[in-house]
């Protein structure tokens, strides 16, 4: 349950490439790549009028219905959801057992070819997300919260109000 | 716990738990309000046409950076209804820390205890116990006059000792015990990770 996703420039910088060529390759609007605890790792394209947050904790928490859904019709999976809208369209599908791919698209492209393209960025994102997922302790993140007094953590929420 | 230092962010998942109409939706709709627009996101609620909760509500909430790392919490309530016991498994999982809140009305003492027992199997169903995790207890609807003594709700609930606080989130214009409920679980958390 407390798992641990730690993501390094490197890291970054290649699932990044890989949405972006995507997002070329598809015509798509926007690519998202997140985790199923709804964090999300990248989003390439037309983002700023999206609120990126949000769609990623509802993408997962939808995905994560559709999992059990599955489960309980006898699948093992359904692996890809397609939402269609008047003017924009939502392809997701699971790019590995713990991430997401998520292609938001409109009249320029289809679905057969997100679905297409999407398939193929997969077998590139999986390369590089076992890696993150693989990655054992990391001394970094030990070291940020090395040090924090309750004075330090009370003065946190003080600024929020 | 998901850390990246490529955008130097650190984000936090916090899960609320209870029984149904406990508060839990009341504890982060008073958070959402109380936090200043920049500091907050879009509140999500999945609700019900009776405004009780479906599937999950979220509220990310982000606090000063940490050494330079960006520090958010994502602020998740499960349904209480007992018979939305699968979607409270699925919002569980990936916590970082857990707000148990109880109900502190005596007609609903055997609903706290059955919530709290459905918590610890979905903990279990992630290899997790309770002793394992960041974990507070809220004892709510301090404000109302048919409540259960506190420390009857202690010995039922509380065994462990972990810490607890007395509550009143419907109350307005200040939510007592919601803020120190939430900073108590962040402490554990960020602490923990000390030991």
């Amino acid at each position: 349950m407390r798992g641990r996703t730690v993501i390094y420039e490197e890291d970054q910088r290649q699932l990044q490439a890989i949405c972006e060529q995507l997002g070329r390759e598809a015509v798509a609007r926007a690519v998202f790549l997140l985790d199923k605890n709804g964090q999300i790792l990248v989003a390439s394209g037309e983002t700023a009028s999206i609120d990126v947050t949000s769609l990623a904790s509802l993408v997962a928490g939808t995905s994560s219905a559709t999992s059990s859904l599955a489960r309980l019709l006898g699948e093992e999976e359904f692996t890809m959801q397609f939402h269609q809208g008047l003017r924009d369209s939502l392809f997701i599908s699971m790019v590995s057992d713990e991430h997401i791919l998520t292609v938001l698209f409109d009249h320029r492209s289809t679905l057969g070819l997100i679905r297409l393209r999407a398939k193929r960025a997969s077998h590139a994102l999986v390369e590089v997300l076992e890696a993150v997922t693989n990655r054992s302790e990391d001394p970094q993140e030990e070291n940020i919260f090395d040090g924090l007094t309750d004075e330090d953590i009370e003065s946190l929420f003080g600024s929020r109000l | 716990m998901f850390f990246n230092h490529a955008s130097r962010e650190i984000i936090l998942k916090i899960v609320y738990y209870g029984p149904g109409l406990c508060g839990k939706t009341t504890n982060i709709k008073y958070i959402s309000e109380a936090t200043r627009p920049e500091a907050r996101g879009k509140l999500i609620t999945l609700e019900t046409t009776a405004e009780r909760t479906l599937f999950f509500d979220f509220l990310p909430i982000s606090l000063p950076p940490i050494r330079g790392y960006k520090t958010r919490l994502h602020l998740y309530t499960v349904p209480g209804q007992v018979f939305y016991a699968a979607s409270r498994r699925l919002i569980m999982k990936g916590a970082d820390g857990v707000i148990f809140v109880a109900d502190s009305q005596e007609e609903r003492f055997e609903a706290n205890l059955v919530s709290m027992e459905d918590m610890k199997e979905s903990l279990s169903a992630y290899n997790f116990k309770l002793e394992e995790i960041p974990f507070v207890i809220q004892y709510n609807k301090r404000d109302l006059p048919n409540v259960t003594p506190v420390e009857e709700l202690r010995a039922a609930l509380n065994p462990m000792g972990v810490p607890d606080f007395e509550a009143a989130a419907a109350q307005r214009p200040q939510a007592p015990g919601v803020e120190e409920t939430l900073k108590e679980v962040v402490r554990q958390i960020m602490t923990r990770k000390q030991r």
